[in-house]
């Protein structure tokens, strides 16, 4: 590229020119863009880039109103689900669980974002007592419908009611991701409940690592 | 002539014997182990697990379950559809010939809702398994903590089974 420069004589074409900056620029552009880091080798999906800030308005499990920044310097996993699904919330959660044992003291650098798609039955008392019968790094998050709505969209999650149930007893489909942003608040990397704890454990390293010391 | 009549009753019985083997119950084919539940804090509904092994050359379902300490239980199916979780109420869950279906964690489930009293991990909470042909059997559930992963009795790395496999050790038609 600078041989290249090197090259450029006046007497180019005015078009040829205004090509050639074109070009420049474009390099000059990804240059800044792309190389101030490199990038993390991530194992599972990497969503850098193509998922919005974490960013919410919700009630956590102590009934305090908290926001995305408040968890801003740890990193977040978060996971939609709710407390009368017996078995793949607590499946999911157990997993999570495991993989936070795994990462040892680096685990207090994470925090695990449960969010109820029913917020109807989970009041917070009722989610605290759920998540911390996971982890002791689990929050449990709930809020109005539409709040909840809001932050389930913005990362194109989806959930609704079976219909069916009576009052008291009834289903909630919900989305099986599992949403991890790194310190800064950056969606980064997207897991299945069926992901390896050994690709899982690798990512969060790599994320707790990153930014650890500013 | 006592001794003709005491051979006599013994064939008969011995007979009857066969006859009950040959016409036995999918309950009286079934084994179950593994069997645990998970439990959630508050009264908020159990899953239950185990394995069921066939040990007939009939195939059997398992169509439900009760209990005296939850006042219902529902057979229930999870699966994983578009990137979206899904729990729905299923009537039956097969039990091949000479084979093994699980209810295991993403998949066959038993919802225990409403328990009669707090169970907690370490108690041994007895479920009675219904069959498809009518008959039932009694299985003893270990209650297991929320964060668990499986039955505790083994120390293998979990898969999270999305369809029931039926693992069988003979040979087994399809």
């Amino acid at each position: 590229m600078l041989e290249a420069m090197n090259t450029i004589r006046p007497r180019f074409a005015p078009a040829r020119r205004l090509r050639l900056l074109l070009w420049l620029s474009l390099a000059a552009l990804l240059t800044l863009g792309g190389c101030q880091r490199s990038p993390l080798p991530l194992r599972l999906t990497n969503i850098s880039g193509h998922m919005p800030d974490l960013d919410f308005t919700l009630t956590d499990d102590s009934g305090k109103a908290v926001t995305g920044a408040d968890y801003r310097g740890k990193v977040v996993l978060l996971y939609f689900g709710y407390t009368h699904c017996p078995d793949v919330c607590p499946l999911t959660l157990a997993q999570l669980h495991v993989v936070m044992q795994r990462l040892g003291a680096q685990a207090d650098g994470a925090r695990i974002l449960f969010v109820s798609v029913d917020p109807a039955r989970d009041t917070p008392p009722v989610l605290k007592a759920y998540v911390n019968a996971f982890d002791k790094r689990a929050i449990g998050l709930t809020g109005t419908p539409r709040a909840v709505e809001a932050l389930s969209k913005r990362y194109r999650s989806a959930f609704t009611r079976e219909p069916g149930g009576t009052d008291d007893s009834y289903a909630v489909s919900h989305s099986s991701a599992i949403y991890v942003f790194d310190r800064a608040g950056h969606a980064r990397v997207l897991a299945t409940p069926s992901a390896s704890h050994d690709d899982l454990v690798h990512d969060l390293h790599l994320l707790l690592d990153d930014g650890a010391t500013p | 002539m006592k001794l003709l009549r005491v051979a006599r009753l013994c064939t008969a019985l011995l007979l009857g014997a066969v006859a009950t083997i040959a016409s036995a119950s999918s309950a009286d084919e079934i084994r179950v182990s593994h069997a645990w539940l998970r439990i959630l804090p508050g009264a908020l509904p159990a899953g239950g697990y185990a394995t069921l092994h066939n040990q007939g050359d009939q195939p059997a379902a398992l169509t439900g379950a009760s209990s005296d300490v939850y006042a219902q239980v529902m057979l229930h199916q999870s699966s994983v559809a578009g990137g979206t979780n899904r729990m729905r109420m299923v009537h039956a869950m097969s039990v091949p010939a000479r084979g093994n279906a699980q209810l295991a964690p993403g998949g066959y489930h038993l919802m225990l809702e409403q328990p009669r009293h707090p169970v907690r991990p370490g108690d041994v909470v007895r479920l009675t398994l219904t069959f498809a042909d009518g008959s039932t059997r009694a299985a003893d559930f270990v209650a297991r903590p929320a964060n668990a992963i499986d039955a505790g009795d083994t120390h293998s790395e979990p898969a999270i089974v999305t369809k029931p496999q039926p693992t069988d050790h003979t040979q087994h038609v399809d």
